[in-house]
């Protein structure tokens, strides 16, 4: 028989309401299946059976209180229910049956040699309960106060070692304070020796103080994944490559803005994902490196190569700071809006679980990353290697700004181009964005 | 730090909110995905709570029905609440056996998250013993109720940013006979947009969270 405990929810908590069996007496059930719920504290928890088996008892009413640890119900495990159609569940719910009255009814009838084998068949299902039995790690009697529990973490205390003083055996901060003093004479002593065989060489040993075993670990050690050692690479190569410059322009995208506003509901409902910002800055900075070609060009040597296409990068992050991936909108010069839009949704979504073709993380020619997205104004980001540029879209924001003398709310966003001066002039770069702001500010292509 | 995904629904019916929640905790149940947090405003409704008692509903469900308001039973702690227009609705779906393992502290962080992002604007959140929820001189401003499943959160906390707070006398909230409040009723003028992004970054304080990899998760008026 397995004991199914209210469990431990918290620190703080020490008693719970058991508000609903969800299974009865006699209900056969799973590992992990849903057994009962409590309350505590404005949150409801469903609590998972610790095994498999027949609810034999519930001890516990519905709507009554208990302190955690308190035994709820118990578990006849499976194994321990005899097979054979004639025992139905509700025979063994009986209560007050010994767990040894359960075996004998009936005797199977092919395995001759039953006898002997049932006995041992018997302790076997009582070693599996041990481990299968806590849902919450073994406790000690009684439940800790969070103080007990902090100095037990703390100290590195097995508090099952510690002898509990306390109403009905709990353990208290003198049981722990006792333990310790007991526990500290012995592993100063332990620590004071000089470690035993390997180095007999101890005298300049013994000047560094031996680290208490009990000390927890102050650091973790874990590999990077092939990713996030690529994307270190690959940023330490760029900035030891490239002369990396940024400048900072800033746009009033308001008229970008109201007409998102206006034809959002619209936009949404005909192409099914939404019309953000971004798809206006990659079709303006198409335009611009039309313009100025010398930014849509990579270094080689003393040779300057120049792109006829233009593929623009979109940085997307991973879930779960995984990492970072640029996927490449080829031709981005060739779509307008719509189609920049679909495809920064489709790459971006196939980035994230992790479904893109090879081909389509190469070839970028710029590359554009829309920190604005997380709130940042500007930054100053690092170029993707082998580019010479890549614009930073910081976060549209209502800013109070002068127009014509009056102060007016607008829809502010700043643009941050990081180019590599071995190559392009600090005066090309802010004609570039000039370009850029000029194409946002003044939006005149249609959309739908 | 744990990655969490927000994702702001808008106006959802209560209903549907709920099935998407459900979604998401039997995934993350099953590991497969990260914490989520979604936000959201529910057209109004009123919910009982696992706890809650019948008595704390000030009104037949027809004449509820008749006034516009949808009625829910649901399995969240806490008793009987009032959901609608102008309130901020929070769904963690958060795994605690990633943080702390510990309810009491994961009710206490919702309170601190509220009780932070209301400093922002210059008000006094409280807690008040024994009355899980937040509270500003005495009159309730967000309410909590929690549902957890092997120990995956599920529903959340509710703050009043310009609620209607006459639709709170169909219920006796919470159980508590209380009076209730709002950003807009203590005089701050906070939208709601304002309210999401500090709220988001003290949950990210709070429990440890990175928001980074969310889409559509910041306000309205940023580049996604």
């Amino acid at each position: 028989m397995i004991d199914v405990v209210m469990p431990q929810m918290g620190e703080s908590i020490v008693e719970g309401t058991l508000t609903k069996w969800l299974k009865k007496a006699g209900d056969r059930v799973e590992r992990d299946e849903p057994l009962f719920e409590i309350s505590t504290d404005k949150v409801d928890s469903e609590i998972p059976s610790p095994a498999a088996g027949i609810l034999a008892e519930v001890l516990v009413n519905e709507g009554t209180t208990v302190a955690i640890n308190t035994v709820v119900a118990r578990i006849q495990q499976v194994d321990e229910v005899p097979a054979g159609p004639a025992t139905t569940p509700a025979e063994i719910s009986k209560p007050a049956a010994p767990p040894a009255a359960a075996p004998p009814p009936v005797p199977p009838a092919p395995a001759a040699s039953a006898p002997p084998a049932a006995s041992p068949a018997l302790s076997p299902p009582a070693a599996v309960a041990a481990p299968a039995a806590p849902a919450t790690p073994a406790e000690p009697v009684g439940p800790l106060s969070p103080l007990v529990r902090r100095m037990a973490r703390e100290y590195n205390i097995d508090l099952s070692q510690v002898r509990g003083t306390g109403a009905g055996g709990r353990i208290t901060k003198a049981d722990l304070e006792a333990y310790m003093a007991a526990q500290g004479a012995r592993t100063a002593a332990a620590s004071m020796a000089p470690a035993p065989a390997p180095i007999p060489a101890a005298p300049p040993a013994a000047e560094v103080p031996p680290v208490p075993r009990t000390a927890p670990a102050k650091t973790r050690v874990e590999p990077m994944s092939t990713m996030r050692a690529k994307i270190a690479e690959h940023m330490v190569f760029s900035k030891r490559t490239s002369a990396h410059v940024t400048t900072v322009h800033r746009a009033d995208v308001t008229k970008i803005a109201n007409l998102r506003e206006r034809l959002k509901a619209q936009f949404q409902e005909r192409y099914g994902f939404s019309l953000t910002y971004l798809p206006f800055v990659v079709r303006a900075a198409a335009e611009a490196l039309r313009t100025f070609p010398i930014v849509n060009a990579s270094i080689e040597g003393t040779n300057i190569i120049y792109h006829n296409e233009i593929n623009i990068g979109i940085a997307v992050a991973l879930d779960g700071g995984t990492g970072l991936i640029v996927p490449v909108i080829r031709n981005a010069d060739e779509r307008n809006v719509v189609g920049l839009q679909r495809a920064i949704v489709d790459l971006a979504g196939r980035a994230r679980s992790k479904q893109l073709k090879p081909d389509e993380v190469q070839g970028g020619t710029f590359s554009i990353t829309n920190f604005g997205s997380f709130g940042s104004i500007f930054a100053t980001p690092v170029i993707n290697q082998p580019q010479v540029a890549i614009l930073g879209v910081g976060a549209v924001e209502k800013t109070p700004v002068v127009v014509d003398d009056a102060i007016a709310i607008r829809s502010i966003c700043h643009l941050a181009l990081t180019f590599d001066h071995r190559l392009i002039d600090g005066a090309l770069a802010d004609q570039f964005c000039q370009k850029v702001k000029q194409i946002l500010e003044n939006w005149s292509e249609q959309v739908l | 730090m744990r990655s969490c995904v927000v994702r702001d629904l808008g106006r959802m019916p209560f209903a549907e909110a709920y099935a998407l929640q459900q979604a998401l905790v039997e995934r993350r149940k099953q590991g497969l995905d990260a914490d989520y947090l979604l936000l959201v405003e529910h057209p109004h409704v009123i919910t009982m709570g696992r706890n809650g008692r019948r008595e704390h509903l000030l009104a037949s469900e027809e004449l509820l029905s008749r006034a516009g308001i949808e009625f829910h039973h649901t399995d969240r702690g806490g008793d009987v609440t009032y959901h609608g227009p102008g309130q901020l609705v929070v769904y963690p779906i958060f795994d605690l056996k990633q943080w702390k393992r510990d309810v009491g502290a994961y009710v206490r962080g919702l309170e601190q998250v509220v009780i932070d992002t209301l400093a922002d604007f210059g008000l006094k959140g409280q807690r008040l013993a024994g009355c899980t929820g937040v509270w500003v001189s005495g009159a309730k401003i967000c309410a909590i109720g929690v549902h957890l499943s092997r120990w995956v959160t599920s529903h959340g906390l509710a703050l009043n940013i310009t609620t209607d707070l006459s639709y709170f006398r169909y219920i006796v909230p919470c159980g508590l006979t209380k009076p209730v409040t709002s950003l807009a009723e203590l005089g701050c003028r906070a939208t709601r947009a304002d309210v999401v992004a500090r709220l988001i970054r003290h949950f990210e304080r709070i429990y440890d969270l990175d928001t980074g990899a969310s889409e559509g998760a910041v306000p309205k008026e940023r580049i996604a």
